[in-house]
């Protein structure tokens, strides 16, 4: 378990100063300049070292996707845009940064910016986020004020401008491409790639698109040394998360923890364990909603990183961890999950379109029983033709879940249209009643 | 997706008033030029924000004369966004969040108060003073259940907690923004389990980073001095190697040679590489990117040529191992019957 000296996000419930003064004291902008002293190049190269995956979901390694950003200028400017669109249903931990410790995010982004060789950031928060949003702003105002941003930054000799821009609700501005064309004026829908946001991004010019909490950990990773990041966690699953558990446990949190740490630990240490008890566990999504959801038989060593949680189907994702309990009806779970993505399908690609909504209403027909049990098999196939047909990813976030249920408590779908058949006249009266009450 | 659409009764005109015509130009400054269309969200949101939380008609040719936008573009984004209230909304606004971390800790009860206080969803009261609507994961979900009333969330909630919320709003009397309960923000009810040591906040974390960076730095100098002696002892080694006879050299198996490729299919239609079994989509994609588009492409290649394309591939030796060859020479034979 990772003690406090060291954590990154020290001022993650917003107990202490937000402003520059309290962020100087816990150590924000300490040797920034001396670090982009050392060049562009060295500032990717220690990155890579300390083995940083993006925190925004896919995992992608965040040195090597710096390096792709082209080396000279063909006069085209760079960009830096920070996705800021926590959307994904149980995630709420970047939120926490721009919210508490908004100078650990703008110091990531002039770093970040630096090593990208862009003279402008973009952050893209998400509409409903306005208290974060006006924070960061203030924060920024700060930071050029005391000159750390601005002309010459920290004195560096390098100019570096950051701006707030907003969404207004859409889950899909989420995804990179959908997000820039969101900040470019226009409905966000993805973008096929190729090319690539590193060579045709934002207003056509090279541009990197990195999480929140992937930018705002580069500071600390500098001040501490790649070595020290590498040594928390795994091989190849390194360094600190913030994990946001809800659902059925006692005290839900959002706590920073070393990757790796087992699910167990996790929340028995900060969560008052599961709601009745550790037996009482049903089964957990332990990812942000667009995960397969894992079963209990499999949390009782599980390890919480990128590599295990895919070796067993699932994924770590924003490593939103949802918990329920024996009480909950995982179908009407899901289902609701399955509304939320017919909700928020752009609407671009055929297979997502109509799949989603297809996919919810054979869901909520299950969640009465009222389907047949061939329909299972039917529903599974029909995720499996919607996953890997469309442009962005939100087509197989539609099907995990749903995949992840019929994979794991398909018994419990059967036993529903069981009982359904037996006495279809009860049966929806049945259902009614909220079983996660 | 979800339908949107403009509200039956529009007011006539639209225009911002002088603050936010000021926040507007100010916004527009912000993106490069020629590029500011991207202010157009938030300008919206100013619209709304002016307009009893609701946008007109009007506000939307307004917006896009600003922008220099057609008037097309703006409805596509206003109704695109689910954000914008294109009808009236109640004084406060509740957006109840009814996903499934919310719905897990008893968001339905929050559902029913609505409906028991308010009413229908999307109906305004009778005084104008709420209106409800549920949407989609806000983002609070440690925090669950939760509504964002206007600007504000209001979180860990309960029925009563969520009952006397709304009275206090219609009574104007200052409410408490964040969680309804004894809880700072997302930290554990009860007190922290981490953010403990004093010593984060005294100050003695700055500074530290110097001896860190000294230790890299020495670090790297030791690694540039090994790689120079390195390099040093390579370059005596290869004088060795040149003096011998290259006899050796032959024998390896690293010879390689780019076959003539493609820029694209012949008549625009390439055949379907994935019929060879070893090649899926992805190494089908890696070929084309190559230049290689057809059957007998492959079927000519030679051992050094093979060994080429491997490398390119990095799959080592699957080409032999699956033998591509004989397989491409098979379809390109079937092919010209």
């Amino acid at each position: 378990m990772l003690a406090d000296k060291d954590r990154i996000f020290t001022n993650l419930y917003g107990q202490h100063d937000w402003g520059l003064k309290g962020a100087l004291k816990r150590g924000t902008w300490d040797g920034t300049v001396d670090f982009m002293a050392k060049g562009d190049d060295w500032i990717v190269n220690q990155i890579k070292a300390s083995g940083l995956r993006g925190r925004g979901g896919a995992g992608f390694p965040t040195g090597l996707k710096w390096s792709f950003m082209p080396k000279g200028t063909d006069g085209r400017p760079h960009y830096l845009v920070v996705n800021a669109d926590e959307s994904e249903p149980g995630t709420c931990k970047d939120r926490e940064i721009m919210r508490h410790d908004p100078h650990v995010l703008i110091e990531g982004c002039l770093i970040a910016s630096f090593a990208m060789r862009a003279h402008a950031c973009y952050i893209y928060v998400r509409g409903e986020f306005i208290l974060e949003r006006e924070r960061l702003q203030a924060a920024i105002d700060q930071a050029y004020e005391a000159g750390l941003v601005g002309k010459n930054a920290c004195g560096s000799g390098w100019d570096f401008d950051i701006y707030v821009h907003h969404g207004a609700g859409a889950y899909i501005c989420g995804e990179e491409t959908a997000l820039i064309e969101s900040l470019e004026g226009k409905k966000g829908m993805p973008r096929l790639k190729p090319p690539f946001p590193a060579n045709v991004g934002l207003y056509g010019a090279p541009s990197t698109v990195n999480n929140v909490e992937s930018i705002a950990v580069t500071p600390t990773i500098l001040r501490r040394g790649p070595a020290w990041f590498s040594s928390l966690g795994n091989p190849n699953n390194v360094g600190t998360k913030l994990f946001c558990i809800s659902g059925h446990v006692n005290r839900p949190c959002t706590v920073e923890e070393e990757m790796g740490v087992t699910f167990r630990d996790l929340i028995e240490t900060h969560c008052g364990g599961v709601r009745g008890g550790w037996d009482n566990l049903k089964c957990v999504i332990p990812g942000g909603s667009s995960v397969p959801m894992i079963p209990a038989e499999q949390c009782n060593d599980l390890v919480m990183d990128f590599d295990t949680l895919r070796g067993l189907g699932s994924g770590l994702g924003t490593a939103a961890v949802i918990v329920m309990d024996k009480s909950t009806d995982v179908i009407r779970a899901i289902q609701r999950l399955s509304y939320f993505y017919k909700h928020e399908s752009c609407g671009q690609c055929t297979p997502c379109r109509e799949g989603t909504g297809w996919m919810w209403r054979v869901m909520t027909r299950m969640v009465e029983g009222r389907a047949e049990k061939r329909e299972i098999d039917m529903l599974f196939d029909v995720t499996k033709q919607i996953e890997g047909h469309t442009i962005c990813a939100l087509g197989d976030a539609a099907a995990w879940p749903i995949q992840g249920l019929i994979k794991h408590f398909r018994h419990e779908i059967e036993d529903r249209i069981d009982q359904y058949s037996a006495n279809p006249d009860q049966a929806g009266s049945m259902y009614n009643v909220e079983a996660a009450e | 997706m979800s339908g949107r659409h403009l509200a039956k009764q529009q007011p006539e005109n639209f225009e911002f008033n002088a603050d936010f015509a000021a926040l507007a130009q100010k916004r527009i400054a912000m993106y490069p030029e020629g590029k500011q269309a991207s202010a157009i969200v938030p300008l919206l949101w100013f619209a709304q924000k002016q307009h009893d939380n609701w946008i007109p008609e009007a506000a939307l040719r307004h917006i896009g004369d600003m922008l220099d936008m057609a008037y097309i573009r703006v409805l596509e984004v206003v109704t695109f966004y689910t954000m914008f209230n294109l009808a009236p909304v109640g004084r406060h606004f509740v957006q109840f969040c009814g996903t499934t971390p919310c719905w897990l800790n008893g968001a339905n009860k929050i559902k029913d108060a609505c409906k028991s206080v308010i009413g229908e969803e999307n109906t305004i009261t009778a005084d104008g003073e709420f209106s409800w609507l549920e949407v989609e994961c806000l983002g609070a979900c440690v925090n669950a259940p939760m509504v964002q009333i206007n600007d504000d969330y209001y979180e860990d909630l309960d029925e009563d907690s969520f009952i006397q919320l709304l009275a206090d709003l219609k009574a104007g009397i200052q409410t408490k923004i964040g969680p309804q309960t004894d809880r700072t923000n997302s930290a554990p009810l009860g007190g922290n389990t981490t953010l403990i040591d004093n010593t984060l906040y005294d100050g003695s974390m700055v500074g530290g980073y110097k001896s860190v960076l000294k230790q890299i730095e020495k670090a790297e100098a030791e690694a540039a001095k090994a790689a120079a002696a390195e390099a040093k002892a390579e370059v005596k080694a290869e004088a060795k190697a040149a003096a011998k006879p290259k006899a050796k050299k032959v024998a390896e198996p690293a010879a390689e040679s780019k076959p003539k490729m493609l820029k694209a299919a012949r008549r625009g239609k390439a055949d379907d590489l994935k019929k060879i079994s070893g090649v899926g989509p992805k190494i089908e994609g890696i070929l084309q990117e190559l230049g290689v588009y057809h059957f007998d492409q492959i079927a000519s290649w030679d051992a050094a040529q093979v060994a080429w394309v491997d490398a390119q591939l990095k799959f080592k030796g699957r080409i032999d191992r699956e033998d591509w060859i004989a397989q491409a020479k098979k379809f390109v034979e079937e092919g010209d019957k």
